[in-house]
Parts: C-alpha cells; structure tokens; sequence
C-alpha cells in the first residue's frame, strides 16, 4: 500500500489517519477504563456491554475511513475515469470528455483484451491454482514425515524464492532462460541456443511464478498437515487404507478449508500479478500479456488513461467475482 | 507477490492521482504565477535537472558532463554573484517511451524536477494537455534578452515552439546513416568504401556476406514494438522515405502503393533470413543488436550519429568497439532506386531533435532559466563537444574545431542534414507511430501478410486521427 500511496501520500492520506487516531484514542483511553469492571461484571457479555454502539464505531471509524480513501474512492474514481476519453498527455489529458460507456464497449470488441482474458485464465490456472498450490502441497506432504537439516535446508529455499523481491528475480531468471548465454542453455548438452522466454513464453511464466510462489502454501499446508490428528490416520492405515486412499479420504477432506483459502488468495494474487513484465514486457506478439501488463500498456505506455480504468475496473469486477465464489464454496463445505 | 500487487496499486493509483491533478489542480498555482514576475530568491536555493541519462549507462557521457562540469561551473559561477545554488541530477536509464510516460506523470501531478531533458516531438502533447508553459509565462520576457536565440537557426528553434511562444531551448540534433562493419566487409570480400545507390544493391551486400560467414546476421532494420520509436525513425521512415511518399503531407498516409511497397523490403529481408525477427521481438532487442554490431555479429545497420558517439565510442561507449574508426564505415540511406525517394532524391534520411524545457511547476524560476540558459551557452556547449562531438543547434559550437573536424559530424551536417526530414510535431505523432510499428512487427514476425497488416494500420490510424485525415488509395 505503501509504494502505491507513492510521493503524493502525505496530503490526504496522513491527514486522515492523523484525525482518526486522535479520534480512536480516548476511545481506547475509555475501554482500558472500563476493562476491570467488565472481567468482573462477566466474562461472556464483556465486548457488547462496555463498548456500547458509540464506542464501537469508534473503534472501527478509522479502518473504516482508510478503507474508504484507500479502496472505496479509487475504485469509484477509477469507474468515474472509465466513463471518459482521458489521456496522459494531449488535449484529453486537459480536458477530458464523457464518453458513457464505449470505453467497455471496445473493450468487449478489441481482439488484445479477449487475448488478455484467455492468457491470464492461463496464467492463473496454470501457475496458481495447478503450479502453486499443487507444489506447495506437494512439497508439504512430502516433508511432512522429516525432520532435522535437511527439511529445514528445503524450508527455507523455498521460503528464499518468495521473499526474494520481483526484480531481482526477475533477473535471475532472465539469466536462466537467456538465448545465447543462458544457464539452462549451458546446462543442456548441445548447442542448443533456445531463446526460452520467445519460444516458450506462457510456459516460462508459468514455472517461473510456480517457483516463486510455491511457498505460501506450502507453509499454509505445512500446518495443516500437523494438525490433523495422528489417531485419524492411524484408523485408516489399520483398516488398510493404502496411502493414496488415505490422501483422498482423510486427509483432503479435512483440510478442504485450507486448500480452499489457499486458492482463493493465490489465486487472486495471481491474477492481479504484473511480475510477468520483468521479463517478457508481455511478448512475444501477447502471448503472455496479462491484464495487468495489458493496463500498464494502453495506460500509461499509450496514454489511454480512460481505457485502461475502464479495463480496470471490469478487472476489479472479475476480482469480487472469484471472491465472492470461494468464500460461498467455503461458507457451504466447512 | 505481495510487490507485484503493490505495483499494480501503484499504477492504479498513479493513474488515479495525475488525473485528479489535470483536472482539478492547475488553476490556483497558475493564478500565483500569473501576475508576479519572477525574482531571484534569496537564501539557498535547490533546483534538480533530470536527463534520461545514468552515469555508467545510457547516455553515460551526458550525466558525467553534467555532474562533473556543468553543474560546479554553474554553482561557482552563482557563488561568485554571492547566490547559494545547489543543482542535483535526477538521473534515469530506461527506454525513451519509458522516460516519457515518467515525465507526463510527474507534470500532470505537479512534481518533477525543474529544468528536463526532453525530446522535440513530444512538444505538442504536453502543450495541449497543459503540462508545459511558455518561457515568458513562467520565468518572463527576459527569456527574449538570452544571447543564445541569435545563434539558433529558426528551423531548430521552430521545433520549441507552439503558437509563437518559446518553451525551451534546442539542444542538439542527429541524422540517420547506414551504419557497416569494414571487417566483416572485407572478409566477404565487399569493397570498404561501400555506397549502395538502391535497396537492390543493400540486400545483395546482405546476400553476400550472408553467404559468406552464415553466423552474422548481415542487417539490422529496426522493426518491432520493443524498438519503440526507434523502429520508426530509424527503421521504418527511411525505407518509406525511399518510396518518395512520407509519413504526413496534408494528410496521414493510409494504405497506399508506397505503404505496400516500404512493408513489403522488410518482408524481403526478414523472410530470406537477411535480419532477425527475433531480435526485434526480445525486451531487450535495440541493445542486443547494437551489442550484436560492436562484436561484428551484424553487418549493416541503421541509426544516427548516437551510435558513433554514444554506443559504439571507445572511450565512453555502452558497447565500445576500440578502433572504431578503423572497422566502422557509415553511408548514406539509398532510395529504392536513384530518384525515387522525397522531393526526387537518391538518398534520404530521418532526424529528430534533443531540447530542455521548464517545469511550470518550479519554484525557482529564476534560478532554472539561469542554468537552462546556462546549459545552452556557447561556453558550456563547446565544453561538451570536446569530449562527446555532436551537432549542437548553436551554429558557433558546430563551427568549433571539435564538430567540424569530426568525420561523421560534418558528413551529417554537410552530406545529410540537407535531404532529412524531420517528424511531424503533431499530438497524434506518438500514436501513429505506434501502429506503424506494430504493422512492420506483424509482418516481421510472420503473423500477417503485406496487404493485410497495411489494411489493419490504415484502419488503426483512422480511429485515431479520422478518417478524413488518413490518404487512401
């Protein structure tokens, strides 16, 4: 949040957190106040009671005024931008038209956004929902029965791809994949000379951020895995369940939470990654522009501020959309 | 991954601010600076110049100048009046359409540094949207008293100017040439004086040194939308120009047989294997074929006078080639045949101009016109040329010993400023140049044929000017 808040922060962003902090504080002031009398009076009523409805909002006023400046109000402006024939430079960016809604019009019509939903449908398929939580869970239950120095060598290579910032790994992998002086090239014997990221563009991004993000779940599935209840897998491997079996029966039913979770973040994640462009900027010819690298490039490579918001805020629809579809499927099976 | 969701955020809301900026903001600072005439300031005084230009990087001999000479002269000479300036670089190294989208942002939102490098074609944009200023209106009429003007010829100048108003001052200019590798000439036994009169006689040198030594790719013509403005100015417009039709005369030029016929020489070349597609294709191409040229892995290819005395220099290049002078050969760009090309003539060539404008938004006017105008004087040109010879758009420096007794500056000047032609300064330039990159990329890269890729550009550029403005044939 930080980076995209950018140089321009401090005006009103500090202003409104600055007026809410001193609003919340005698809020606190009172709550602390009042705790003794509440640990006396009963533990099971002791929110409700001492709080009251004033002291709640309180409470929640500031998250709520930072949610509304920091989500609410860019999204509806990004809407509002949608509507318009804004531009970065030209007599578009000095005044810009209403143009209603032909912005999403040709969107639904331009050949490169249908080619930028099928390629991040893809993308996300491929390397979040197949790559990254299948490797994560993967490695989770592989390393599930270890212990000691090699587990934790694994642990924290893995942990090591995650934590590593985007552009330097980036050009890691650039150097990996390069034509002509590349690791992978020299690793494979002949004189190969693959230019892997123009030949196998959708491919490289995809085990490039397979490799990236496999951490997170399998840190997630790690825990997951060591809660369950020994007893449970002990009953089924007595009553001869073989391992797949067991995989199928025991485990993933109770850990369906979890995986569900997974999904749904890395998912989203996913889609709204721009990594991508750190090493193919989106080529060849689309092949793995993504919606957010389609953005950046009719936004602001292009200047079509108006066009690109209104891809924005289809891409926002999209988001609450899958969203909304896990939490449900969440709601219902656990 | 949480960074790249916050990148995205940030372009989201970058995007979000600079249009609250361009539609709201304005109005207030412009009325504080209407009516006061800027002053010198007393006391300390920053200013900050930025320059797509990084110390061991991209126009690596442009920073070291500034930091080293350019910026202490100026500060010693504002001490020596008793005045307290600092100057600071804001230094970038990153693809021009890049450093533009970076500056448009900066502008619309308000920020930026004082005085900017910047490039003359994209005068007329920023002027409509209002990111830019006169010079009189910013710093005042005493802009008109700089000594600097009288040695400007107006065409140069002309290329600042909207509306009769001023917004900058003209740095330099270029021109485009054939650029040939001697040795590797030589070895395929081409002669080392090299002057095609026609594209026939270009690919049969291509032909033979393919033949001879099949690892070098024997051209390089710029064509894809990773070249950016590159692949038009010195890819595509030279061969166009060669046609004898040009990008704008009255009108955009659509779908035409001069059109068919430019499209068509980059299908030659490419489809025989004459250039590469994929280099056009890669992120990194334009470096990649200019590293490809300094190590003689390509034959041929076409750029200004930067690739003499930016790339390939031995001293401060990005790719030094160290006998430069020795392997590499330049040349004029043929028409497709003698004659054929604009106005009637057998050669042709595109330039553009370099320039720095004011930043409306500068709190110390004074001072930035002071070391704008400084960075244009007579004094601090000529001390630039010494180290990096170029055509300045003062006509005293380009008389000095440095530019004229530099070969390829005074075979520009003499041979090749007289046939260029120059981009059209309009708002939509940068938007029609894009299509015609991305029509030579389809081609290039096999996607689609000729007909098909001019008939897609000539109805891409008419969504974008009208119709009405596109020449059909």
């Amino acid at each position: 949040m930080s980076a995209g808040a950018g140089p321009k922060a401090p005006q009103t962003p500090a202003g409104g957190g600055a007026g809410g902090g001193a609003g919340a504080a005698p809020a606190s002031q009172d709550a602390s106040d009042d705790a003794p009398a509440a640990a006396a009076g009963g533990q099971e009523t002791a929110g409700a009671v001492v709080l009251g409805r004033g002291g709640a909002s309180a409470f929640v006023a500031p998250a709520l005024g930072l949610v509304g400046v920091f989500l609410i109000f860019p999204a509806l402006w990004t809407l509002y931008l949608g509507l318009t024939n804004a531009r970065l430079t030209g007599l578009a960016a000095a005044e810009p038209q209403f143009v209603g809604l032909s912005n999403f019009v040709r969107a639904l019509t331009d050949p490169l956004f249908r080619n930028s939903l099928k390629v991040t449908a893809i993308f996300v398929v491929g390397s979040a929902v197949v790559g990254q939580t299948g490797l994560g869970f993967l490695l989770a239950w592989s390393l599930r029965g270890w212990r000691g120095p090699v587990r934790s060598a694994i642990e924290v290579l893995v942990i090591l791809a995650w934590i590593i910032p985007g552009s330097v790994v980036a050009f890691l992998w650039i150097a990996l994949l390069d034509g002509r002086s590349g690791t992978l090239n020299t690793l494979i014997p002949g004189d190969g000379g693959i230019e892997w990221l123009l030949r196998y563009p959708m491919a490289s991004i995809i085990v490039f951020n397979t490799w990236r993000g496999a951490a997170f779940s399998m840190l997630l599935f790690g825990a997951a895995l060591a809660s369950l209840p020994p007893s449970h897998l002990e009953t089924a491997r007595l009553a001869g369940a073989s391992a797949w079996q067991q995989l199928r029966d025991v485990i993933l039913p109770s850990i369906r939470g979890h995986i569900l979770t997974a999904l749904l973040l890395i998912s989203l994640w996913t889609f709204n990654l721009f990594t991508p462009y750190l090493l193919t900027r989106g080529g060849p010819n689309f092949q793995t522009e993504v919606l957010p690298i389609y953005i950046y490039r009719v936004a602001i490579s292009s200047g079509q501020l108006g066009y690109g918001a209104a891809i924005s805020a289809i891409m926002l629809a999209i988001n609450l959309v899958v969203a909304l579809v896990y939490l449900n499927v969440l709601k219902d099976k656990t | 991954m949480s960074n790249s969701i916050r990148h995205l955020l940030a372009v989201v809301s970058v995007v979000g601010m600079s249009l609250a900026a361009a539609c709201g903001g304005g109005g207030s600072e412009q009325g504080e600076q209407d009516g006061e005439q800027a002053a010198a300031t007393d006391g300390p005084v920053t200013i900050t110049i930025a320059e797509n230009a990084v110390r061991g990087g991209k126009n690596d001999y442009t920073a070291q100048w500034l930091i080293d000479y350019a910026i202490p002269t100026f500060t010693e000479q504002m001490a020596a009046d008793g005045r307290d300036v600092t100057v600071k670089l804001v230094e970038s190294g990153i693809d021009d359409e890049d450093y533009k989208s970076r500056l448009a942002l900066d502008l619309s939102a308000g920020e930026g540094a004082d005085v900017i490098g910047f490039d003359g074609f994209w005068l007329s944009e920023f002027v409509t949207a209002g990111y830019l200023k006169p010079l009189t209106e910013v710093v005042g009429p005493v802009i008109d008293d700089w000594e600097g003007w009288e040695q400007i010829p107006e065409a140069v100048a002309g290329s600042l100017v909207v509306d009769d108003q001023r917004y900058g001052i003209p740095v330099g200019t270029d021109g485009r040439v054939l650029f040939f590798r001697k040795d590797v000439f030589a070895d395929a036994g081409l002669p080392e004086d090299w002057q095609p009169t026609s594209w026939d006689e270009i690919i049969e040198a291509a032909r033979t040194i393919k033949e001879a030594d099949p690892d070098v790719t024997p051209l390089q013509i710029n064509a894809g939308t990773s070249m950016g403005e590159a692949t038009t100015l010195q890819g595509f417009v030279p061969i166009l120009l060669g046609t004898g039709a040009e990008l704008y005369d009255q009108a955009w030029l659509g779908d035409t047989p001069q059109m068919l016929e430019a499209v068509g020489f980059f299908q030659t070349i490419y489809d025989e294997g004459l250039a590469d597609p994929q280099l056009q294709l890669r992120a990194d191409g334009r470096d990649r074929s200019f590293q490809d040229f300094s190590t003689g892995r390509i034959a041929i290819l076409i750029e200004s006078d930067y690739l003499w005395r930016s790339v390939i220099n031995p001293g401060e290049g990005l790719f030094p080639i160290e006998n430069r002078d020795e392997v590499v050969g330049f040349t004029k760009i043929p028409a497709r045949e003698p004659g054929a090309g604009i106005r009637g003539q057998d050669f042709v060539s595109a330039s553009g101009g370099t320039a720095r404008v004011l930043n409306p938004n500068t709190d110390y006017p004074q001072e930035a016109w002071e070391f704008l105008s400084f960075l244009g004087s007579e004094e601090a040109l000529t001390e630039f040329v010494q180290g990096e010879p170029r055509i300045t758009a003062r006509e005293d420096v380009n008389a000095s010993e440095a530019v004229a007794s530099d070969p390829i500056l005074s075979f520009i000047a003499e041979e090749v400023l007289p046939i260029t032609w120059y981009r059209p300064g309009f708002e939509e330039y940068p938007q029609v140049s894009e299509a015609l990159q991305r029509m030579v990329e389809n081609v290039v890269a096999g996607r689609s044929d000729v007909p098909t890729a001019a008939a897609e550009y000539e109805a891409t550029i008419s969504g974008i000017v009208g119709a009405e403005n596109v020449i059909q044939e």
